[in-house]
């Protein structure tokens, strides 16, 4: 099963590595990573979606939280969450087919942000399935390109859970380098 | 006052309580070498190979439950140690290794002896950093002996940089650490406990097996006063051994693959079984599906990642091992155990652990006779193989950290560094090697640390002319296809010699005592060379991924006598 995890790591570098290094040797299978900053100095909020088992899954989250720099690890697939993920898609397109190609990206709410004599580039904000459907319906039009983000979620309503309890981080003067 | 970054790293150490440092210098850690000398109450001992520093500081640490530390230089420096810190890493053992690394200009530009040491030691380290500004090196030498002492221990590496040794800073140690990350779980989660208690006292039949978590957070009272209370029979792991005292009625000694007859039959049985700071590794558990079929698990471990990894726990606790006991131990209430206990001591006359009458000179003899001379007072460290064995069935163990051996990584070569971080650690103990001839070789260099140092390590090598547990499993399951496993030796004697050490070769039987007692009243590092029966087997074995029910025992016929002209020899090649 699909498992969405996310995760408030300290803003070093070599964080990433330390995480990606885990999740190979370990064996565990990611879908998609997502990472930038969080509302709080110092911290970045990563979102991890991974396929597997519950005990799996149970180890990833584990594991994860093993890392030193590694604050918090959330499972939050049965939680009320919002999910987004941001695609953009260079389709190709000619006279002939450029208002059919708008009008489905209508549809879906998506924006045109480049025109070109021989392409159109989208682009579609939502969750993964619509991001799917979309592409599915501009493939026979022929696809040149596709970027995706990769999925990052958040919990819905109340203030999030995912906040370190115990006191605000103090910013750091010294915040030094590690790979 | 501003100090150099060489300067704060060995005010930190000396702040740190750090008294020795094995190492070995290099060009990018000259800087710090040359500060050494201003620092007296720093004992640096210089060894032959690095990965000989990583295992001494191993070795010591686990003698002593201090942290262990160990210096090398960049590039293939810091690569020798990388065996030692996995080792550490699997074990749980506090060590923290300084490599130097190349000036921060040439640091991703393939410099002379420069290697991604961080990048190498991720997966086999707690926690790693490399120095990029001397402003932070107190405060990282901080963070590394909080992590690697604290919660589940475990190997720190920090990488200085030649010019960050060199360049300076205002020296200010930090009081505390800021790891928003790092919290370790204490106090086990008191509805837990409570289940778990009354796990224990419905139990019928329950056992424990104790691993190196009662070492390290120091449970021995309550283990023995759990054991004692419910009469619950102990067992441990091949890292625990020792932490429960064998002498004791209640100890069934170890598990697993090659663990007693006895405490494997216990576990199979067994309807509550309480898993002490260990991690139900492969060895420990055989095949895992067939593993304590009976059994409700309760897992008490500081790591929560090891609960369910290997084994479903029923009861999973995540905390300290003594304080846990500490709460638990209050719930317990006296219970007769006796038909179990009885149970298990009729298993334990029906496959004693003895060693048949024999003629020939059998290593687990050899092993005995140590402890009989020793008086089971000395701390035994090991290399890996079936001397390893040997020493854990049959020396008898009473005090914790008496049997220091390579568990997780099975590190051959392990034992005379270690044997020596031992010895330096505690110089009043007596500290025995049980070495393999195999093993032996990998870091025999080492020999000349001991005499450099006038350690007094005593080394006992179980020659048998094999890489003898290779060639066991290439006797039991590859139809004795001895491929790659005899090996030569040199003159062990004479090797000792060369290195000023006085050594005793032994053949016979009747030999073994007057040598272990000569080896005893030398104050200096002895060796003795013992040529046991090529071919003996350590028995009792659970085949890998086999069952209880699988369990091999010693064949009783007697193994043939040896014959010297078996033996490969580096004369006769």
């Amino acid at each position: 099963m699909r498992h969405t995890l996310v995760a408030l790591v300290e803003d070093k570098p070599g964080v990433l590595t330390r995480m990606a290094s885990l999740f190979r040797r370990r064996g565990f299978n990611i879908e998609s990573i997502a990472v930038g900053h969080s509302e709080m100095p110092n911290l970045s909020r990563m979102t991890l979606v991974v396929n597997g088992s519950a005990d799996i899954l149970e180890q990833v989250r584990k594991q994860l939280g093993k890392v030193v720099n590694v604050v918090k690890v959330t499972d939050v697939t049965a939680d009320n969450i919002t999910v987004r993920e941001l695609a953009l898609i260079k389709v190709r397109a000619t006279s002939s087919t450029r208002s059919e190609i708008i009008e489905i990206a209508d549809i879906f709410r998506a924006s045109i942000v480049d025109v070109a004599a021989d392409s159109l580039t989208i682009e579609i904000t939502g969750d993964e399935d619509k991001l799917d459907s979309l592409l599915n319906l501009l493939r026979s039009f022929g696809i040149k390109e596709v970027a995706r983000t990769g999925s990052i979620a958040m919990l819905r309503g109340s203030p999030s859970q995912l906040r370190v309890e115990e006191k605000p981080l103090k910013t750091r003067k010294a915040r030094y380098n590690l790979l | 006052m501003k100090l150099t970054g060489a300067q704060i790293l060995c005010e930190s150490l000396v702040k740190e309580g750090v008294e020795v440092i094995f190492g070995f210098p290099g060009g990018a850690v000259i800087p710090l070498y040359d500060t050494l000398p201003q620092y007296p109450q720093l004992r640096h001992i210089l060894v032959r190979h690095e990965q000989g520093a990583a295992h001494a500081a191993d070795g010591y640490a686990r003698a002593t439950g201090k942290v262990g530390v160990c210096f090398a230089t960049s590039g293939p420096g810091a690569t020798n140690l990388v065996t030692g810190i996995a080792n550490a890493f699997l074990d749980s053992v506090p060590v923290i290794a300084v490599t130097g690394q190349v000036h921060r200009d040439f640091i991703g530009r393939d410099a002379f002896q420069e290697t991604d040491i961080t990048g190498i030691t991720l997966p086999i380290t707690k926690h790693n950093y490399l120095v990029m500004d001397v402003n932070h090196l107190a405060t990282i030498i901080k963070e590394t002996f909080h992590l690697a002492h604290t919660g589940r221990p475990g190997p720190i590496l920090i990488d200085i940089p030649r010019d960050v040794f060199l360049e300076q800073a205002e020296f200010n140690y930090p009081e505390k650490t800021d790891l928003p990350g790092y919290k370790p779980t204490l106090q086990g989660h008191p509805a837990q406990i409570k289940k778990a208690a009354k796990a224990i006292n419905e139990a019928k039949r329950p056992i424990i097996i104790a691993g190196r978590g009662v070492n390290v957070s120091k449970a021995y009272n309550e283990l023995k006063l759990l054991a004692e209370t419910a009469q619950i029979p102990v067992a441990t792991t091949l890292l625990g051994v020792g932490c429960f005292p064998e002498s004791h009625a209640l100890s069934y000694g170890m598990v697993g693959m090659h663990g007693m007859v006895y405490a494997n039959y216990a576990i199979e049985s067994s309807d509550v079984l309480i898993a002490l700071g260990m991690r139900f590794d492969d060895r420990v558990t055989g095949k895992i599906s067939a593993f304590a079929p009976h059994a409700h698990i309760v897992h008490i471990d500081i790591d929560p990642a090891e609960i369910g990894k290997n084994v479903r726990a029923d009861i999973p606790i995540v905390g300290d091992v003594k304080m846990v006991l500490q709460a638990l131990n209050k719930q317990i209430v006296p219970v007769d155990r006796l038909e179990w206990v009885n149970q298990l001591d009729d298993w334990r006359r029906e496959h004693p652990i003895d060693i048949r009458d024999d003629d020939g000179l059998l290593p687990q003899y050899v092993v005995r006779q140590i402890y009989e001379i020793t008086r089971g007072e000395a701390i035994i460290v090991t290399g890996v193989g079936q001397h390893q064995m040997w020493a854990a069935q049959h020396y008898l163990f009473n005090k914790p950290n008496t049997l220091i051996s390579s568990g997780g990584l099975g590190t051959m070569g392990f034992g005379l560094p270690a044997a020596f971080g031992a010895q330096i650690g505690c110089p009043d103990t007596t500290v025995w090697c049980i070495d393999g001839d195999g093993s032996f070789q990998m870091t025999i260099q080492e020999l000349a640390t001991i005499v450099q140092e006038q350690a007094p390590v005593k080394i006992a090598i179980i020659n048998n002319g094999y890489l003898g547990m290779v060639r066991q499993w290439q006797q039991l399951f590859y139809k004795a296809r001895y491929v790659a496993t005899p090996i030569s030796c040199p003159d062990f004697v004479k090797i000792a010699e060369g290195y000023y050490i006085p050594a005793l070769r032994v053949k016979h039987r009747e030999e073994v005592a007057p040598a272990i007692e000569q080896a005893m009243a030398h104050h200096g590092p002895f060796l003795i060379d013992f040529m046991v029966a090529p071919e003996e087997n350590v028995y009792p074995m659970i085949p890998p991924g086999a069952t209880v029910a699988e369990i091999m025992e010693e064949p009783r016929q007697p193994v043939k006598a040896i014959s010297d002209s078996k033996r490969l020899k580096v004369s006769n090649i």
